[in-house]
């Protein structure tokens, strides 16, 4: 059967007469339950407006609660009062049209004109919005009416709901106008002039925009609540219609009473106050109604609206089952495509088994299993779902049968989804196979925390287990870590190996190391390597070339200094990777090699050997790297940053000899001596060259400290690698932290108008102490000076960051709601899914996918050009 | 003084297509003429070439990643 297709949706204002015929009762008592606690007849828990609570049925179709759905009552209004959501309509109909006669202030053809404008962007599918405005600025000016020649009055629409005539301008003499008046005015408008201020009269008539009647949602929309002290707790939406009621009634008695004109008028506007707010209890310019404990009302529009409004808190974002959310943790040990489940998850999450002839046995099994991949329901074929306890286990596996579902416990190699919030791009949510493991943590392999830009600071994911054989098929076709490898942003790789797993490389292939048969075993441990060469001693190269496939690739590698002229394989720095047939023959493993973002060697087998190779290689190339990382061991302290006497002696004389040069910049500046750069002012010269000063001051001593921590250093060897930290964070840590800044500028304000930072210098001193100079280093320990100026340094940092994120969160927002509706084609056009418009002739404009092309570049042209000649074996 | 707006660095070029063509096109891509996107008859390039309400221009742009890229607009009023 197909589902009944919807064409189109239009939406119409709701008239008096469909409210009252919609209606099942009018409603007249404030009064909700009397006292023995049964709902009041003409009240706004009255029965006939349906039930909610369990033993009663409804008065209107005889349903229980659950079976009914409710039904509109509606309140009949003493006095009409302004719809606030079309108060703006109303301000510009009372403005546009003829205060006597009603006719639009426009001649015909003008107003022709103007629908034929609004027809032709309806039919376009565009706003025109633009012309309804054109309309009110022209009606606006309209002194005399075209039809009838009477004078128009300028009408003043006060927010929210309020509506004056401007009696005489000069002496601001006012008029007001009340619901009535303006309905009445309203209903003057003939159905042919509607068009133009871009109202259908088959949907709406303008007097209805005025309320008389107000629907009354049925009690399934505000259920109430009971409370434990068995209190009942009434929901806001009927809080606001008790009030409508009560003043309404009030109104009536007072009006038949004959009260003062005063006191009615008061009413009137307590009602509009009321029904204002019942709509909308955020409009500006009135009090938000309030609960009587002081929290705001949450009313019609606040369902709606927002985060957690029914659009997008209950229609485009739900909850679902099948889920498990928990804390992470690394294990180096498992594979980068399964994740560790907790024991107490698995035994939550369920998989379901479809029987068939063919797999009816094992289903018996699991049933009549006693422990963990045990089965937990099943589901018969007419749908009833059965627990399984240990009862009745026996009889469900007997009368098992083709057709019914078992659902059993998530155990090892299940697929699941997992995924980490925020979700920004497509490796947000990935593949992966279960491993069930003990303790609370979900564990995944430290290489794939860079597609999740996971860390283990107290991060929790998300777990999804597939319940259809089709959801699970795709999942491990197209959702599989491996798969992800490659990253649609760059074209490059965006799982490999991260801080250890680079140090741990780096350790094992730097130079020719060699190391015995024992230690090669330790290191090859946990690694899938059946076979290595009989040696009494192995070099890290060779121990590396065991687990790397059949490529042949040369490149530098991150520690290359980047020399003038390469000598490429005669490289001193052993920086020049030369990969043969499988075989490292030259150069240093490190970030450049098998890193996230740059990993060339897992780029190249990804492109040569697929997926799976490429998933083995990053397994084996973590464990390899955990294993050299653990025999050899790697530490860093606090000692690691010590710099020899003579080293700080020399650092402390550049910074001195910068400060002096700074004071001779100053002293040149203020004799006037010194030349301005091209396009700057000497105030500008003077601090760039400042800031350059100190920046080669600081530079320079990170040389010096570089120098003399070695390469053999913890910090030094993390940050050549490109395993962790830099050299400029050795630098601030050894040497000196160098200058602070505050939007690109040195340190410059201070108390208002005393020209310095801090009460310690003199006015105007522009010296590098005085403007955020930070000569220490962080081992040395920072002055207290010092120490204010990194802070404010420091707090730039932070609320970049905080402003940055929040900023991008909302564009990304922007970007997907605006492209959500755009594929790909196969023929390479981008098209809109609805209406079929090409948004593009080409995704791209080259068609080509990111995820498969090289860094971006449709093909890498190098490469192919190296094969052609040779130089590399395919 | 006559300055062709096409002359321009800017300008990409804008072709009217023959009858033959937008058969072709429409055919190759599947698509009705309003499917494509659109530009206005206004548009000073268009006034330019000549082309009337209806017609699908052919703009040809040097594009970042490819070489050229080619795009198809149909004339609105």
């Amino acid at each position: 059967m197909f589902p009944k297709k919807i064409s189109a949706i239009k939406f119409e204002v709701l008239s008096p007469q469909e409210v009252r015929r919609m209606s099942v009762t009018k409603l007249v008592t404030p009064e909700t339950y009397d006292d023995d606690g049964f709902p009041v007849e003409g009240g706004l828990m009255d029965t006939r407006l349906g039930v909610i609570d369990p033993g009663l049925k409804c008065k209107t179709c005889g349903g229980k609660a659950g079976e009914c759905s409710g039904h509109f009552g509606h309140i009949e209004l003493a006095a009409p009062v302004i719809h606030v959501g079309y108060a703006k309509i109303i301000a510009r109909l009372l403005t546009g049209t003829c205060r006597e006669c009603g006719r639009i202030l426009l001649k015909d053809e003008r107003r022709d004109k103007f629908i034929r404008e609004i027809e032709r962007l309806k039919s376009l599918g565009q706003s025109y919005e633009e012309v309804l405005k054109e309309v009110f600025r022209l009606t606006k000016a309209v002194k005399k009416c075209p039809h009838c020649g009477a004078e128009q009055l300028e009408i003043k629409f006060e927010k929210p709901t309020s509506f004056f005539e401007v009696i005489d301008p000069e002496v601001k003499e006012e008029e007001k106008l009340t619901p009535k008046d303006v309905r009445e005015r309203l209903e003057k408008i003939p159905n042919e002039d509607l068009l133009a201020f871009g109202l259908d009269p088959k949907a709406v008539r303008p007097e209805w925009l005025v309320l008389t009647v107000l629907p009354v949602p049925p009690v399934t929309v505000r259920p109430s609540i009971i409370l434990e002290t068995g209190q009942r707790s009434e929901d806001d939406l009927t809080h606001k219609l008790v009030d409508i009621i009560r003043i309404n009634q009030r109104f009536i008695e007072n009006r038949e009473a004959g009260a003062p004109q005063q006191i009615l008028e008061d009413l009137w506007e307590l009602l509009q106050y009321h029904v204002t707010t019942y709509l909308d209890n955020e409009v500006s310019g009135i009090p938000p109604a309030r609960h009587r404990s002081g929290r705001p009302l949450k009313t019609l529009a606040q369902r709606l609206k927002g985060k957690d409004g029914r659009f997008r808190g209950s229609l485009s974002g739900k909850r679902v089952n099948f889920s498990a959310r928990t804390v992470i943790s690394p294990d180096p040990c498992i594979s980068i495509s399964e994740v560790g489940v907790p024991e107490e998850i698995a035994r939550e999450l369920t998989v379901p088994i479809f029987v068939t002839p063919n797999n009816i046995e094992i289903a018996k099994q699991i049933i009549l299993r006693g422990e963990h991949p045990k089965a937990s329901y099943v589901v018969r074929a007419d749908g009833k779902k059965i627990r399984i306890i240990d009862t009745n286990k026996e009889e469900l596996a007997e009368k098992l049968e083709p057709g019914w579902i078992v659902e059993r416990e998530l155990t090892d190699g299940d697929i699941v989804l997992f995924n980490r919030q925020p979700s920004l791009h497509r490796m947000s949510i990935m593949a992966h196979y279960v491993r069930v493991l003990p303790y609370k943590t979900f564990r995944l392999n430290p290489a794939v925390c860079p597609p999740y830009n996971a860390d283990f600071d107290g991060d929790e994911m998300n777990l999804h287990v597939p319940q259809s054989l089709e959801a699970q098929a795709e999942a491990k076709m197209l959702m599989a870590v491996q798969e992800h490898i490659l990253s649609p942003r760059f074209g490059g790789p965006i799982i490999g190996g991260i801080h250890d797993h680079v140090t741990g490389l780096y350790l094992l292939t730097r130079g020719n190391k060699e190391f015995s048969k024992e230690e090669a075993l330790e290191f090859l441990r946990s690694v899938d390597v059946s076979e290595i060469p009989a040696k009494d001693k192995y070099t890290g190269k060779e121990i590396f070339s065991l687990i790397l496939p059949k490529i042949s690739i040369k490149f530098k590698a991150e520690v290359c200094q980047g020399c003038e002229v390469c000598k490429e394989e005669n490289c001193e720095n052993d920086a020049y990777v030369v990969v043969e047939n499988g075989q490292l023959l030259k150069g240093t493993i490190d970030e450049k090699a098998v890193g996230a973002f740059k990993g060339i060697i897992i780029d190249e087998i990804m492109r040569k050997f697929g997926a799976m190779a490429t998933k083995k290689f990053i397994d084996d190339m973590t464990k390899l790297a955990i294993g050299v990382i653990s025999r050899l061991g790697f530490t860093i302290g606090i000692d690691d940053e010590d710099i020899p006497r003579e080293a700080a002696q020399q650092i402390e004389e550049t910074i001195a000899e910068a400060e002096k040069r700074v004071e001779e910049l100053i002293k040149a500046y203020r004799e006037g001596n010194l030349e301005p750069m091209p396009g700057r002012s000497i105030e500008e010269t003077l601090e760039l060259r400042i800031m350059q000063e100190l920046g080669r001051a600081r530079d320079r001593a990170g040389k010096i400290a570089g120098r003399y921590l070695g390469m053999d250093n913890s910090a030094v060897i993390m940050a050549v690698s490109g395993a962790r930290g830099s050299m400029l964070n050795l630098t601030q840590m050894a040497a000196c932290i160098g200058q602070q800044s505050v939007r690109g500028e040195r340190l410059t304000r201070g108390y208002a108008y005393t020209h310095r930072t801090t009460s310690h210098f003199k006015p105007h001193d522009l010296g590098a102490k005085a403007r955020g100079f930070v000569r220490n280093s962080y081992k040395s320990g920072l002055s207290p000076i010092e120490f204010f100026f990194h802070a404010a340094g420091g707090r730039e940092g932070l609320v970049d960051t905080a402003v940055r994120t929040s900023q991008s969160g909302y564009l990304q927002r922007r970007m997907i709601n605006a492209l959500q509706d755009l594929k790909v084609e196969y023929d390479g056009t981008v098209r809109e899914q609805t209406s079929g418009v090409i948004v593009q002739f080409k995704y791209g404009e080259d068609g080509v996918d990111p995820r498969k092309s090289f860094r971006g570049k449709a093909v890498d042209v190098k490469r192919i050009i190296k094969e052609v000649l040779g130089e590399v074996k395919e | 003084m006559k300055v062709s707006l096409q002359d321009h660095v800017l300008v990409p070029k804008h072709e009217i297509l023959k009858e033959s063509e937008v058969e072709e096109l429409l055919k190759l891509l599947g698509v009705s003429k309003e499917q494509l996107p659109k530009i206005k008859a206004m548009d000073p390039i268009v006034k330019e070439i000549g082309a009337k309400p209806g017609d699908i221009v052919k703009i040809t742009r040097k594009s970042h990643t490819a070489e050229f890229s080619v795009f198809y607009r149909l004339v609105v009023e």
